[in-house]
């Protein structure tokens, strides 16, 4: 390409004013913008008190509650001081009344070991000394002084206190030393006794066990089959409370349904006398419109909790507000699609000498209808989502449960089992409302095709 | 609607015939639909009705009530709230010591309590939208179609950027209200990661549907990855990514309400213990002040959208 010169570079200069002397607030606007960020960020840093909230948080617990979603812990604990050494678990331990796990070896010479993860990871002890291993590094602890003493180099996984000894064994666990007692915490992948509790007869029996004890077995309970026991347990399982769990999870379903539903059945007929185009009145589609306006900027937050006063709390109080926003937001959208419609087959229908109820029906609604129930369908997916935070308010729904079991920080593994089932809810109805968004749009495609073709 | 016209040949009765058939089945096909939508809206309010706490024929006659309360016996006592001065009905009691919630910033100056939690919620709002904008972004040129620099790593993003999106914003704030203590930042966290996922999703959709022209002129002349992007794609797209960001900031006004409601800090949290309380006043004064927040927000942004992209139809996305 041959140069330019001076001449044609200035001509073309000449040509496009407003791209080679723009005025200086189109040039910089870029950076007045950024500039602005920056110091918005700055003040929130000082508004948040950002630094002292972060040097003040505790990181190192993130690791652990995640750990503890997909996994579960045992805690026997060994008190030394007594006559007789033996394992007492915590109440209400996984295990169940009467445990008795492989990996607690009562050993002959009257030592007891502990594998916290096989042979590899374990602690070995008796009334005056304890004997921890760790990946084949070996750390003998002598108990008979005031204290617990480590005997040898201190590795960097041991931490030794005033009274107690800790030696911190990752995802596996743990052991805690002292005089008198040794605490284990041994960790395990999975949910614990997910499908029956330890109060059910089938507890602790294998799948086969379970099924041939279904099939043929004795009645367990005299008077109840052994299928409507089991179904029975699993439903009321107390650690895990499938039964409760599964019927706020319908809750949530039955609120964003409600709500959606019938708030597009008010705003229907609402909208057309919103709507510019439709409506009788000028000043009563203004204060309609004022009204959307209202129930919309009235939050779902605001009437979730009135309702919650009025119904006490629950679904049904989920649902009227759900119900109330919807008929702002869908007013809205609806008002807007009839305000965007083609004339010309309405005035079709009213020069047949149609009454105003018949050219509503037969000139407006096949255009609006496919768009309607989108914009229906698209809200219904959102409150599907929605009804899982205000139900936290008290609204009813999974919303208030998960938020109560979030709480005390000890029950992540019941969290995550909530998530993942609303996560398969909120999954399922987006694959339905985009499935039958799809259809419609096809619908509407075709129509447009064969109004295209009819010319 | 009947077919009135005079049938002449056989081939046109079969027509009409079809004709007739088909709507007819048509019309029973929808007939039935709205049947089935009806039966199973009186079922789910039937089950809605018998799992809460109180019935709703029970409580409809206390809906008034319910009103008593809300009504104060002195309206200026609404405003008093709303600028923290004194009420002459002040007994001591919580529901009236209006001047307590001061926030003073420089001598007798002073920021009422009611603006400065209206003011955290909106800079709760404000930042997590920043922030789902900074990560949105860039993931979203490496999610879309046209533009990613490897097919594996988009598909990683966006099951990223959806797994952000389904996730309920409430766990991710009770997670972290453990570790950065409860308050603003765990909500900040929680609706950022939220805003994440959404925006993302809208970006990487606008940056498929973008001219491949001027990314094709600058590929030619051997520009990067990154100077394609910056001078082919963006320029394109931004406006679409503004107005989608600010539609995201009124969203994330009313989530950072709730999410104040459960513990996050900011109006949310007051309002739900004013109402609990039966606080007619101070509740009048908490919805009179977030309607007009949320409405200023809705109507600046509609505005600030329409000087960016024209009239141009948004579906409305959570």
């Amino acid at each position: 390409m041959a140069a330019m010169t001076a001449d044609e570079i200035s001509a073309i200069e000449r040509r496009f004013p407003d791209v080679f002397h723009r005025p200086a607030y189109k040039r910089f606007w870029p950076l007045f913008l950024i500039a602005g960020t920056v110091l918005y960020l700055v003040y929130a840093l000082w508004f948040f008190s950002l630094p002292q909230v972060l040097r003040e948080s505790h990181w190192e617990r993130l690791p652990l509650f995640l750990s503890q979603w997909i996994s579960y812990d045992l805690q026997p604990e060994f008190r030394l001081d007594q006559p007789q050494i033996t394992p007492k678990y915590p109440r209400f331990s996984a295990l169940g009344e009467n445990p008795n796990p492989d990996w607690v070896i009562k050993n002959p010479d009257g030592t007891f070991t502990v594998q916290i993860d096989g042979d590899a990871k374990s602690v070995t002890f008796d009334k005056t000394r304890a004997t921890i291993t760790h990946d084949g590094v070996t750390v003998p602890i002598a108990l008979t002084g005031g204290k617990p003493v480590v005997t040898g180099p201190v590795p960097d996984w041991v931490t030794v206190h005033d009274d107690e000894i800790v030696a911190r064994m990752g995802f596996a666990g743990e052991v805690r030393v002292t005089v008198d007692r040794v605490k284990v915490r041994k960790r395990f992948l999975g949910w614990a006794n997910f499908v029956f509790d330890t109060r059910s007869p089938f507890f602790g029996k294998s799948a086969g066990e379970v099924i041939s004890l279904i099939v043929s077995g004795p009645e367990l309970r005299p008077g109840t089959s052994n299928l409507a026991l089991a179904a029975d347990n699993i439903w009321n399982n107390a650690q895990w409370q499938h039964g409760d769990v599964w019927t706020k999870l319908l809750q949530t379903i039955v609120m964003a349904f409600l709500g959606t539903l019938l708030g597009g059945i008010v705003a229907f007929p609402l909208a057309f006398f919103a709507a510019r185009n439709i409506t009788p009145s000028g000043l009563l589609s203004q204060v309609l419109k004022r009204f959307f306006d209202f129930m919309r900027s009235v939050d779902m937050l605001i009437w979730a909790l009135f309702f919650t006063r009025a119904f006490g709390p629950g679904p049904l109080a989920g649902s009227a507000a759900i119900f109330f926003t919807e008929i702002g937001t869908l007013g809205k959208t609806y008002s807007e699609a009839l305000e965007n419609i083609d004339d010309k087959p309405r005035e079709g229908v009213a020069s047949t000498g149609a009454n105003g109820l018949l050219v509503q029906r037969y000139g407006v609604l096949p255009e609006v209808v496919p768009v309607f129930i989108s914009q229906t369908l698209y809200q219904w997916e959102s409150n599907t989502r929605g009804a899982t935070i205000i139900g936290a308010v008290g609204a009813g729904g999974i919303g208030l449960k998960l938020w109560e079991a979030m709480r005390t920080n000890s029950n992540w593994a019941n969290v995550f089992y909530m998530v993942l089932l609303t996560l398969i809810v909120v999954f399922i109805f987006d694959n339905i409302s985009n499935f039958l968004r799809r259809r419609l749009s096809r619908t509407l495609h075709d129509y447009n095709r064969l109004q295209a073709a009819q010319g | 609607m009947t077919v009135s016209a005079t049938i002449h040949s056989e081939a046109t009765r079969q027509q009409a015939n079809a004709w007739r058939r088909q709507t007819s089945l048509r019309r029973f096909y929808t007939a039935l639909g709205i049947a089935l939508l009806l039966v199973a809206m009186c079922a789910t309010m039937w089950f809605a009705d018998e799992a809460n706490a109180g019935h709703f024929f029970d409580r409809l006659p206390h809906i008034l009530d319910f009103l008593s309360w809300l009504v104060p016996k002195d309206w200026s006592d609404v405003w008093r709230a709303l600028f923290d001065i004194a009420s002459p009905n002040d007994k001591g009691t919580q529901e009236f010591n209006f001047p307590l919630g001061r926030v003073y910033v420089w001598g007798g100056f002073y920021i009422p309590e009611y603006f400065e939690l209206m003011l955290t919620t909106v800079n709760v709002a404000l930042v997590s939208t920043f922030i789902g904008f900074v990560f949105a972004v860039p993931f979203s040129f490496i999610a879309a179609r046209n533009l990613t620099p490897s097919p594996v790593l988009r598909l990683v993003v966006k099951r990223f950027m959806e797994l952000l999106r389904a996730f309920p914003e409430i766990v991710i704030a009770g997670l972290f209200a453990a570790i950065v203590s409860i308050g603003p930042v765990a909500a900040i966290i929680a609706i950022g990661l939220h805003s994440i996922g959404a925006l993302g999703k809208l970006f990487y959709e606008i940056n498929e549907n973008i001219d491949m022209r001027p990314e094709e002129g600058l590929r030619a002349v051997g520009a990067n990855w990154f100077e394609r992007v910056r001078f082919a794609d963006l320029p394109q797209v931004l406006p679409n990514f503004m107005s989608y960001t600010l539609l995201r900031i009124e969203i994330n006004v009313r989530i950072s309400t709730i999410m104040g409601a459960v513990g996050g800090g900011g109006i949310g949290e007051e309002l739900k213990l004013s109402i609990s309380r039966g606080f007619g006043a101070k509740t009048l004064a908490l919805v009179l002040l977030l309607f007009i927040t949320i409405f200023l927000v809705d109507q600046f942004s509609a505005w600030l959208r329409r000087k960016l992209v024209g009239e141009q139809a948004f579906l409305m996305s959570a």
